[in-house]
């Protein structure tokens, strides 16, 4: 196949609540070639997470109003009925969270839980072959003593551990894409290692597109080919790893890389930061969502910017900042590196 | 599990010890205790009097007679006052119906409490819940001295549909055991349906918004498959204990009312009436009975929670 | 004098006891959470405590502040040996030690005000009541970043961040001289944690605090300590200047927790596993 293997164009997601209607998603589109690792980065209330369980449906509720459109291979699935959805959840999409303290079922035994997930979509294999498979799967994803473990409960495992066995789960029907919704960010540093390592390994030997959802540019850095950068429910800026690590053309971009700290360089003597808080999704302000908090906000941010290339030679690296390329380059550049603004 | 089972040994024991401490105390200290008095009737004589508190140890210390009617108990030798039956022949003769009453009652409140819950919860928020939370609001606040003779008027006097009360044990004839116990299994479902449907709805509403839960759905489960095999699953393991507890209590003695109302001879009866009489021997006997069952049936709840959590180990502390 | 320690921890040991038996429990064997650690934080500078979950880190912090009881060792404050006081003759230190908590979703009661929160302190050691406290607990919410027209507000209205600054504000309100932070910024979004980050700095250098930085990220602790150490199932593995124990480590521990933090540019991270790949 040619074209991209995950294709998204234009995804809504509101929420009808009390206060009003929440639009977490207002128009995301972006594309997932096969093999390829897509980061969405954001914080809280950038939509990220709901954008990828949107994908696999699991946002579909009564006070939800999903649109817009989602291709797997060619095939539509938005209006994909539930039946549909839910034989393709683990089967050709596959998903893993963000804490595995809490994601696995406390009263079952690991492997059984991983027979159950195979068992619900190949009803014709036997509960031995699927316990085999299950073996197998936990040494793929480097759990020693694979034949004992299978038959731990999820409390006797570490965190890591859980962790690797959740990306067995996710593993075991050979899905074409897998969604990781901040994978690490509930563990040690140095098991995020290890888990960062496996996901790549992963990625490398079966080809697996993977869709990273983090707010950690560092794991950004290690793991990802492309990049998006959500604020507000939109994505304000797209482009490859290096586009958005050395030429990147949002403040917002600006901000995160230049609040990152560096343990390879000097340490500067404050911290640059972005001030101000996240929006709250019911009092969006008008035009750019980031307008509050830009120090270099002009006349036409009132005006919301469309996301599109602005570089002649970088094409599909896109932006929503209405700054010209040349300005963009001076104001990034905050006492000898990229950054939002100068310390006070 | 050596250790669980020492301990509650231990602890049966301890409980035993102070529930019949207290019950010989509050009996003791209340007024208008003189049972050789009461024994001895209306027409008594001093002298009648006397021989029967010197025959039964009235006049001992508090704590003499404190030892001798433990130690009764234990050879089996406890009698009520008047008529001078034993006390433990009463208590088994009155267990088939007590049984028969609460366990029937059990399984329709279990079974109905539960499925009421089951719906609501899968439902909530609907009409269906509301209406639903309403009755089994209505059902917990009624007491059951009102229910028992509105249906008594209703079922068996107004429309005969049901028999007036009384136990026919089961060996007799189970189809009148059965229309003889229906409308008290019922009197006594009503409060625990209501109690049950509240909490399964409540713990499966918690359930539901967990991580595992999440995961299931991601996987590609059925909805059925995913209430069925982690919510509900997880749900019923706090109904576990709540319902050993309940069970306990009731077969000690919370049907009293109920065997009262509908003249069921089982064991409450009889405490009931023991009350009424203001005889201790008795009261003692079905409070250590009581104890004893509870201490049991809370064991017993104990085991079963940590078969269904795997992360609990018997005998220890959450840690 | 200036430099003189405010906080010296000699030897310090928390064990808990593992206790199995039948029916008597027994002492069996111990969980060594705090296995002998000694640290000093000089008046006015940052010590920061590096280590991942398990290593004992949260565990010494209470043991330090008393809150929990050593099993044995030496913490001296200003001086004074605190090691083993009881509860009442803790209570006048209380204000001169206080503590950030991690969660700013849990550490403040949901339902007081946070005037009430902020000014607890004050009204419970008897510093100051009425029209006073108010006046104090507005100065404290000014410097810490939050209006005055928040003191009636609820925990709920506000941001994790703000809610953070409002712990703050509360640890600050007794005047402290020591202020123990732990993972203060862990549980906030990236770009708020550089303002948290900059506002403890900003204190500190205002009222002359001496800080106990507890921290999982060593880039943060980094920033914001003067001397770093390195915690690890229960000991200190590694002691130095900040710089030292991030540029130059000696212990193969602090070697593996600092080639594990992921760097933050692509092409020097392709290089580090290009690196690890042929060497390894």
């Amino acid at each position: 196949m040619s074209g991209p293997l995950l294709s998204v164009r234009d995804l809504r997601v509101g929420f009808g609540t009390e206060a009003g209607l929440v639009q977490a998603v207002d128009g995301v589109s972006f594309d997932l070639r096969p093999g390829e690792v897509l980061a969405i980065v954001g914080e809280s209330g950038s939509g990220k997470s709901v954008t990828a369980q949107t994908l696999i449906g699991l946002t579909r509720s009564k006070n939800a109003r999903i649109e817009g459109s989602v291709k797997l291979g060619g095939e539509e699935l938005i209006e994909a009925s539930d039946a549909a959805m839910r034989q393709l959840r683990g089967e050709r999409i596959a998903m893993i969270f963000q804490d595995p303290m809490t994601s696995f079922n406390p009263v079952y035994r690991l492997g059984n839980q991983i027979v159950e997930a195979i068992r619900a979509h190949r009803r014709d294999v036997g509960k031995q072959q699927a316990r085999a498979r299950v073996v197998e799967l936990f040494e793929a994803v480097g759990i020693p003593n694979p034949e004992r473990r299978v038959d731990d409960y999820p409390h006797e495992f570490s965190g890591g551990m859980r962790q690797r066995a959740m990306i067995a789960m996710a593993l075991a029907l050979e899905p074409e894409v897998l969604i990781a919704d901040e994978p690490t960010t509930a563990l040690d540093v140095t098991i995020q290692a290890q888990i960062l390592a496996l996901l790549e390994e992963l990625n490398r030997k079966r080809n697996l597109a993977t869709i990273l959802i983090t707010h950690d540019l560092g794991v950004v850095a290690e793991a990802a080919d492309r990049v998006l950068v959500m604020y507000a429910g939109k994505v304000v800026e797209e482009g490859t790893l290096d586009e958005i690590f050395y030429d990147p053309q949002h403040p917002y971009t600006w901000g995160l890389l230049g609040s990152l700290t560096r343990l390879d360089k000097p340490r500067p003597v404050r911290l640059p930061q972005i001030s101000g808080s996240p929006p709250s999704l019911l009092a969006l302000p008008d035009g750019c969502a980031f307008r509050p908090r830009c120090p270099h906000e002009f006349a036409k941010c009132r005006e919301l910017p469309e996301l599109t290339e602005r570089l002649t030679d970088a094409p599909r690296h896109c932006d929503r900042c209405w700054l010209g390329p040349e300005e963009k380059r001076a104001k990034r550049q905050v006492e000898g590196q990229i950054g939002l603004e100068a310390p006070a | 599990m050596a250790r669980f089972i020492a301990r509650r040994l231990v602890g049966m024991v301890a409980v035993l010890f102070a529930v019949s401490l207290i019950v010989f105390v509050v009996f003791t200290v209340l007024p208008n205790t003189n049972p050789a008095q009461l024994l001895a009737g209306k027409n008594a004589t001093p002298t009648l009097v006397k021989s029967i508190e010197d025959e039964w140890g009235f006049n001992d210390s508090l704590p003499e007679q404190y030892l001798t009617m433990m130690k009764k108990i234990f050879t089996g030798e406890l009698t009520s006052y008047k008529p001078r039956i034993p006390v433990d022949e009463q208590i088994v003769d009155g267990i088939p119906a007590t049984f028969s009453l609460t366990i029937g009652a059990a399984v329709i409140w279990l079974f109905f409490g539960l499925l009421l819950g089951y719906i609501s919860a899968l439902r909530a928020g609907s009409w269906i819940d509301r209406l639903l939370t309403g009755f089994s609001i209505a059902g917990i606040s009624i007491p059951v001295f009102l229910i028992a003779p509105v249906f008594l008027y209703l079922f068996t006097y107004k429309f005969e549909i049901f028999p007036n009360a009384q136990y026919v044990p089961l060996s007799d004839d189970p189809g009148e055991w059965f229309m003889h116990l229906f409308l008290p299994w019922i009197t006594l479902a009503i409060l625990s349906i209501g109690f049950y449907n509240r909490v399964l709805r409540s713990n499966m509403l918690d359930v539901m918004n967990e991580d595992y839960v999440r995961t299931a759905r991601a996987k590609g489960l059925s909805e059925r498959q995913v209430m069925t095999r982690h919510v509900l699953r997880n749900s019923l393991i706090p109904i576990v204990t709540l319902f050993g507890l309940d069970f306990g209590a009731t077969i000690a003695g919370t049907a009293i009312i109920t065997e009262t109302f509908y003249s069921i001879e089982g064991v409450g009866l009889y405490a009931a009436e023991a009350v009424q009489k203001f005889e201790l021997p008795p009261i003692m006997g079905v409070a250590m009975y009581g104890a004893f069952f509870v201490v049991i049936v809370n064991a017993i709840v104990d085991i079963a929670y940590a078969y269904l959590d795997p992360r609990v180990r018997l005998g220890e502390a959450a840690s | 004098m200036a430099t003189e320690a405010l906080l010296e921890v000699t030897d310090l040991v928390k064990h808990f006891p593992v206790k199995r038996g039948i029916l008597i429990d027994r002492e069996v064997d111990q969980v060594r959470a705090v296995d002998g650690i000694s640290l000093s934080i000089p008046r006015g500078q940052t010590l920061g405590l590096v280590g991942e979950s398990g290593s004992g880190k949260s565990t010494a912090c209470r043991t330090v502040l008393q809150l929990i009881k050593p099993t044995s060792g030496s913490v001296k404050f200003d001086g004074q040996e605190i090691a083993g006081l009881s509860r009442r003759q803790m209570r006048p230190l209380r204000r001169e030690m206080q503590m950030i908590f991690q969660d700013p979703y849990a550490s403040l009661n949901p339902r007081k005000r946070i005037g009430q929160i902020v000014g607890d302190p004050l009204r419970r050691q008897g510093v100051a009541k009425g029209s006073e406290l108010r006046r104090r607990v507005s100065e404290l919410l000014d410097r810490v970043g939050l209006q005055a027209e928040h003191y009636n507000r609820f925990p709920h209205e506000f941001s994790g961040g703000q809610r953070q600054r409002i712990g703050i504000a509360r640890a600050l309100a007794l005047q402290p001289k020591l202020v123990i932070a732990d993972e203060p910024v862990s549980a906030l979004d990236v770009s708020i944690q550089a303002q948290i980050i900059n506002l403890l700095d900003d204190l500190q250098d205002e009222l002359g605090l001496t800080y106990l930085f507890v921290a999982h990220d060593i880039g943060v602790v980094r920033h914001i300590s003067d001397r770093i150490a390195v915690m690890h199932d229960g000991k200190i593995v590694e002691e130095g200047s900040a710089d030292q124990v991030c540029e130059r480590p000696v212990d193969p521990y602090t070697k593996k927790l600092l080639a594990a933090v992921p760097i933050p540019d692509p092409r020097e991270s392709r290089e580090r596993r290009a690196g690890a790949a042929a060497g390894g």
